[in-house]
């Protein structure tokens, strides 16, 4: 068990980590107080290959492993969560599932353009009757001689207004439950498509969370993925792989609370000394250096797992769980660590304490997570 | 030891959630988007006695016993934190300096006025948060006026205040350095400007300002209390003023209480109620009984209001930091029980998210409050 990285993997940190400080921390203040989907950084990470990065070169890929990746996502979480998230449901949500379950022609066809940047793409699961009930799909496809027509309401979809590519579930036979549930590839000028304008939501306001509408939404019949009824299975891999992401953008958010909590207890005087004199300061920086250490560790682990075992979704939940509740604490101490600044809008880290939350909540709300852990252990 | 409330406690208690109910929650929401208390709510708040709570009936006002006062404000603070917040520093910090360290003149002139419309508290400053020890803003004696220059920040209603309770280093005749307590009236100054208003996390409404003081004249008769005896008087309203922010977070958290509890019994998922499952139970349980406990400390700390300083400063300091974790917690429980629905703007859970943080930094620190039982337990 080696615990040093390989140099790619510190390369590719260090790549990313520039070119977050460079384009990213310059705006990301802004693009939160406006909610503006950040168009110019995501082109510019379709063309460093950070989009598609552990799809096949021979489909626009980096071909990375997925150490890499959450290395990656880390890296851009650390200065700006909301563009973390877009990187990483492009990643995690779309091109993985597409790589793992699609035909060589589809792959060509809508494959390559997202792997490369070209295009974003969008996963469409959660419904407004199915959220951490997924299986609750009351979206609907009927084949239709050439075309399949899809009718429902997907919400919460991020990327959802800016998508090209929607990854979209929808019950195919209802008889059959779950097993009734399939998956489609649609594009965003199929008619009958609609993105509506983004939630105004507490955090990662940069990135778009927006209901769709499929109202006699026609797509060719070539655009089913794998077979009918394979839509759960291929959605539950998926989310294990998104899992990875959305805690890789935990902990990045932890660190930047982190850093900014260090910086502040040096230079912050009171009672004639800097805060970082005061135990209880330094406990709080040790506690949240400590979850931090502890989380990339976790997440580490299961990327490694995800490269080298058939099934990683235990070790993808955990991963998820602690990072999330890690984030969610180095925020709070954080906030508490500025005192009344770090209640404005003056720092940061109020944007990474409203920021923080949500990974505790999407791609499988920490209750969910419990519920994969424990039903491993409880087999 | 009586746990019930006497018959006018509740008939008071009553009243003033109906006045909540329908006056204040319906704003709440727009208080926050617009952050603006409108003029004519804080008005109503006059009308209705509230502004003068804790003047005595002879200068007008209501002379509400202390648990009242909790009572007051928890249940304004349940329809909106920003409104009850900004009744809080009015009626505690803003107000008891000039009614327990006044002359009878002053008392006269200013409590009638108090009664009407907001007065603020200007201790904090850039260099001077949890130190006030660390303040630079001075006063010097000119014949017998004072001459202000210095810089105030997180002035609580500096904006719409007239009368402002205001900290400044004086010396006194044998030169030795002290605090002086001094009564502003921004109306009859010049060299008084407000600067920035604070662009808040959370209690959005409540107007937080910085106020610049430049050779700011006042005259000999505003030196409220005893020369180099202000922080005594400051101090002293801090305690009454912690007992107003553990109300409010009271009230904080028991909005994310009942909004847990209604979604719980609505919200379905697996074919039942999400309060079928233990996980979200367990939540409810644990914030109802943290409530609870809260709202005992908060009224024993309101009943300590009349009695012994030490036991207040002790009191009040426990209530505030039990109930500011409190609702800490009850809110992020509440979001997470929403699930993606909780993150977004126009649920009040979401905002309830933002307003409760602050509870755990302003009027003193839970690290503050901390070091004040400290010095009782470890005597």
């Amino acid at each position: 068990m080696d615990f040093k990285l390989k140099q790619e993997h510190e390369l590719i940190r260090k790549m990313v980590r520039e070119f977050a400080e460079k384009n990213m921390r310059p705006i990301a203040k802004e693009i939160d107080e406006k909610s503006q989907f950040p168009a110019e950084t995501v082109k510019k990470l379709g063309e460093l290959g950070l989009m598609g990065m552990d799809v096949p070169q021979q489909y626009g890929g980096a071909g990375t492993d997925t150490i890499s990746y959450v290395i990656a996502v880390e890296e851009l979480g650390r200065v700006c969560a909301s563009t973390a998230v877009i990187m990483s449901v492009n990643n995690s949500l779309v091109c993985y599932p597409l790589n793992k379950f699609c035909t060589d022609e589809q792959k060509e066809k809508y494959l390559k353009p997202l792997a490369s940047g070209k295009k974003l793409g969008a996963f469409g699961l959660t419904e407004p009757n199915a959220g951490t009930d997924a299986a609750g799909q009351q979206t609907t496809a009927v084949l239709d001689g050439d075309e399949w027509v899809l009718n429902g309401t997907k919400t919460f979809i991020t990327n959802g207004t800016e998508a090209d590519t929607i990854l979209t579930f929808a019950m195919t036979d209802k008889s059959l439950k779950h097993k009734g549930i399939s998956a489609f590839i649609v594009e965003k000028d199929s008619a009958g498509y609609h993105s509506a304008p983004p939630e105004h939501k507490l955090g990662i306001r940069a990135s778009s969370t927006s209901e769709l509408n499929y109202d006699e939404c026609r797509i060719p019949k070539d655009n089913l993925i794998g077979n009918l009824g394979d839509g759960f299975k291929i959605a539950m891999t998926t989310l294990d792989c998104g899992r990875l992401g959305i805690a890789a953008q935990a902990v990045g958010i932890a660190q930047a609370a982190l850093e900014d909590s260090i910086e502040y207890s040096k230079t912050r005087e009171q009672f004639g000394k800097p805060i970082s004199k005061f135990q209880a300061i330094q406990w709080m920086l040790a506690d949240m250096a400590t979850d931090i250490e502890a989380s990339r560790l976790l997440l580490h682990s299961a990327a490694y797992a995800k490269d080298t075992k058939d099934r990683y979704s235990v070790e993808s939940a955990m991963a998820k769980l602690f990072c999330a509740e890690t984030a969610m604490r180095a925020t709070t101490k954080a906030v508490q660590i500025h005192g009344g600044y770090g209640y404005t809008k003056e720092y940061n880290v109020e944007r990474y304490f409203r920021d923080a939350k949500i990974t505790e909540i999407y791609e499988g709300t920490s209750e969910v997570q419990r519920m994969v852990i424990s039903a491993s252990l409880l087999k | 030891m009586k746990l019930e409330l006497e018959d006018h406690q509740r008939e008071f208690a009553e009243k003033v959630r109906v006045f909540a109910e329908e006056v204040v929650e319906p704003q709440a929401d727009e208080i926050d988007t617009s952050r603006t208390i409108p003029a004519e709510l804080i008005q109503k708040l006059a009308d209705e006695g509230y502004l003068g709570a804790l003047i005595p009936n002879e200068y007008g006002g209501m002379g509400l016993d202390g648990v009242s006062y909790t009572i007051l404000i928890e249940e304004i603070s349940r329809a909106c934190a920003a409104t009850g917040f900004t009744l809080a520093v009015h009626t505690t910090t803003a107000t008891l300096p000039l009614l327990n360290f006044g002359s009878d003149d002053q008392k006269k002139k200013y409590l009638p006025e108090l009664c009407k419309g907001l007065a603020a508290f200007s201790l904090t400053e850039p260099q001077a948060g949890s130190d006030p020890g660390s303040a630079t803003t001075k006063a010097k004696l000119d014949g017998s006026d004072w001459i202000i220059t210095g810089r105030k920040r997180f002035a609580t209603n500096g904006g719409r205040a007239n009368v402002i309770t205001l900290m400044a280093v004086t010396e006194d005749e044998s030169g030795k350095s002290g605090v002086s307590a001094f009564i502003l009236e921004k109306k009859e100054l010049e060299g008084l400007k407000t600067g920035n208003r604070e662009q808040l996390m959370g209690i959005r409404g409540s107007e937080v300002m910085e106020l610049i003081l430049e050779n700011c004249r006042v005259p000999g008769a505003n030196l409220l209390g005893e020369l180099n005896g202000g922080m005594k008087i400051a101090l002293n309203s801090l305690d009454f003023g912690r007992v107003g922010i553990a109300a409010q977070a009271v009230g904080i958290g028991q909005a994310a209480l009942d909004q847990s509890v209604d979604y719980s019994k609505s919200r379905e998922q697996f074919g039942r109620c999400i309060g079928k499952f233990q996980a979200v139970q367990w939540l409810i349980a644990d914030t109802k009984t943290e409530v609870e406990g809260s709202r005992l400390l908060t009224r024993r700390a309101g009943a300590l209001m009349t009695g012994e300083p030490q036991e207040l400063s002790y009191g009040a300091a426990m209530a505030k930091l039990f109930a500011s974790k409190t609702a800490k917690l009850a809110t992020d429980r509440a979001v997470q029980i929403h699930g993606g629905g909780g993150y977004v703007k126009g649920n009040p859970v979401e905002r309830l998210y933002r307003d409760a943080k602050i509870t755990e930094i302003y009027e003193g620190t839970s690290e503050i409050m901390r070091m004040v039982l400290v010095r009782s337990l470890l005597k």
